[in-house]
């Protein structure tokens, strides 16, 4: 009943703040990228600290494709979803075998290894400069993408309504029961003869595709990219935004995004580090309330019936 | 030959100092099973206290590390009893984000206090110039420092081996409720585990400052190096953290000086390499079950 309320308010956004579209897509694009988180946690129950890795990837290849000679931006983020999608296959089999500490340690580990391989191969990452000038086609051979960020927020916009619409599709499907499943009790998953290891592969592989294509969108609306979207950081503000609005469910990120963007954006402005007391503070008090987050709250204020989680 | 006694004299150093900082971590983990990302926030409160200490109260450097490891095993008991007590058998997920946002917190802290950038820190004379050890010179301060780990480690080994306490703490990790149903208040034990651990991390903090740099983001920065410890030692495995330690030291060390540009990733694709071939720890053997 609320859901298209967010949908709504995403479109009013750019009616209203036309001043302020670039902020609004980089929202989007976080936001995006903490659903990407929720389908591994949320739903699958994996605990990865290293999706960052698919961001990055997504994000370098989006600029390798356009530097390339091919502009026409969707096909371009795609094929960067796609890229992160087929890295997460390669390592999904040997990770997922992992659970608990010893998981978050090895994603922690990848994260920090393609960190320093992009800060090293400065020929093809531009090392600490990144990656700027970075060209594209107007959008659909007509959009022109302007100064102010307009089509850059109405593409995000669509990117993230279609992956959306996608990502609950599948979830609501039984192999999206299924992972639930496998999160509740992996043991007895595999003896009703779900092939577990396959499916969480599949899921990482799903996760992987959106944060790839949201680091994509994330260097085709910056028209730059830098190494700051391999750093822990991101990865942690993913994981901090999908907690703020709640885990499971896919909207979490999508309310996370705008509230931890917004807190940091305006606390940035008053003092630097600031922010930090803030979204440290919110996340103990996150979890000390309940692992609802932000959807929690309203949900226990509506009592509506739970949301898929 | 000299060559590689620098690489086992700074390896052995630093790797010592990192199993001050993560001995307690691991026997938290083992006993409580709480996976705690915050635990270099106490490593990065004791260093920038007793170097805090010793430049603006002009204290000497032993008695402001003294001061500081003090203080900071008085606010790990409290943030015990405050924060951590709640994560005992929370899900997994709740521990990382809690304890991330107690990193938080601490970062900004010490960004308030002590500034966003490194905080430099001028040796005392005694400690700060070199000594001929035959084969090639030697910082001091290197070697007071393996000196001052060896002996808390070996104190520390006494008292885990061969004391009532230790005896209980043992008993309390390989099986938490046989242990209990015999009468040992495993909380309380908890409790002075968890101070002793921050304690040390400070220690490790004060006297490694001048090898891992103080900067506010420090909790972070070490995060990963204290859990490739952590990880390879395996939960709860006391015995195995000088040995994983000082091996972590001497990879990063010696990574570090033959592939200078490679050395960085030396240890995390070791971390990576044995945290799915043997994912008990490297001592995987010895690990009471």
């Amino acid at each position: 009943m609320l859901e298209p309320v967010w949908w709504i308010l995403a479109v009013l956004v750019y009616f209203i703040f036309p001043k302020h579209l670039a902020i609004a897509s980089s929202i989007l694009i976080m936001a995006m990228f903490a659903m990407s988180f929720d389908v591994v946690l949320g739903f699958a129950g994996i605990l990865t600290l290293g999706n960052a890795v698919f961001f990055g990837v997504g994000a370098y290849a989006a600029a390798w494709i356009a530097i390339g000679g091919w502009h026409e931006a969707i096909t371009g983020a795609f094929a960067a979803g796609v890229g992160s999608a087929l890295l997460a296959g390669a390592l999904g089999p040997f990770v997922l075998r992992l659970t608990g500490l010893p998981l978050i340690m090895v994603t922690l580990g990848i994260g920090v290894i393609f960190y320093e391989a992009a800060n090293k191969t400065a020929w093809l990452t531009g090392g600490d400069d990144g990656l700027s000038n970075i060209p594209l086609a107007p959008l659909l051979g007509w959009f022109r993408w302007s100064l102010s960020g307009g089509t850059a927020y109405l593409y995000a916009l669509c990117w993230l309504g279609v992956l959306f619409l996608l990502s609950r599709r599948i979830m609501a499907s039984p192999f999206g029961v299924a992972l639930q499943g496998i999160r509740e009790n992996a043991d007895r998953m595999r003896l009703i003869g779900t092939p577990v290891l396959r499916y969480l592969v599949v899921s990482y592989v799903i996760s992987a595709f959106i944060a790839g294509a949201a680091g994509a969108l994330w260097t085709q609306t910056n028209a730059f990219v830098g190494l700051g979207v391999f750093s822990l950081d991101t990865a942690l503000d993913g994981l901090v935004m999908l907690a703020l609005g709640g885990i499971g469910g896919l909207y979490g990120g999508l309310i996370g995004a705008p509230v931890y963007m917004l807190v940091k954006h305006f606390s940035q402005e008053w003092n630097p580090y600031y922010w930090m007391f803030l979204i440290g503070g919110l996340l103990i008090v996150v979890v000390r309330v309940g692992r609802g987050g932000i959807m929690g709250i309203f949900r226990r204020l509506l009592s509506r019936r739970p949301v898929a989680s | 030959m000299s060559v590689v006694a620098f690489i086992l004299l700074y390896g052995v150093s630093y790797g010592l100092v990192l199993c001050l900082i993560s001995v307690g971590l691991v026997v938290t983990m083992g006993l409580m099973r709480v996976i705690n990302l915050a635990h270099g926030a106490f490593a990065a409160i004791g260093g920038y206290i007793a170097i805090g200490l010793m430049t603006h109260v002009g204290l000497p450097f032993a008695a402001a590390v003294v001061a500081a490891v003090a203080f900071v095993a008085v606010l790990s008991l409290a943030s015990e009893k405050v924060l951590f007590v709640h994560l005992y058998g929370a899900p997994e997920l709740d521990q990382v984000l809690m304890t991330i946002g107690v990193n938080f917190v601490v970062v900004a802290a010490l960004t308030l206090c002590f500034g966003p950038d490194v905080y430099p820190i001028r040796l005392p004379p005694w400690l700060s110039g070199s000594v001929d050890l035959g084969f090639r010179t030697f910082e001091v301060y290197r070697i007071v420092t393996m000196a001052v780990c060896l002996v808390v480690i070996g104190l520390l080994w006494v008292a885990f081996d061969r004391t009532n306490l230790g005896a209980r703490l043992r008993a309390a990790v390989d099986n938490r409720g046989m242990a209990q149903a015999t009468g040992i208040n495993v909380p309380r034990l908890f409790s002075l585990t968890f101070a002793t651990g921050g304690g040390l991390a400070a220690l490790g903090g004060a006297i490694g400052a001048p090898m891992l740099p103080l900067e506010p983001t420090y909790p972070f920065k070490y995060l990963v190096l204290v859990l490739v410890v952590v990880a390879l030692s395996g939960f709860g495995n006391v015995r195995a953290v000088v040995g994983v330690s000082i091996f972590v030291g001497i990879v990063d060390t010696a990574g570090r000086f033959f592939l200078p540009d490679l050395g960085a990733f030396i240890i995390y694709v070791l971390l990576i390499v044995l945290m799915i071939w043997r994912r008990q720890g490297l001592f995987a053997a010895r690990v009471a079950t």
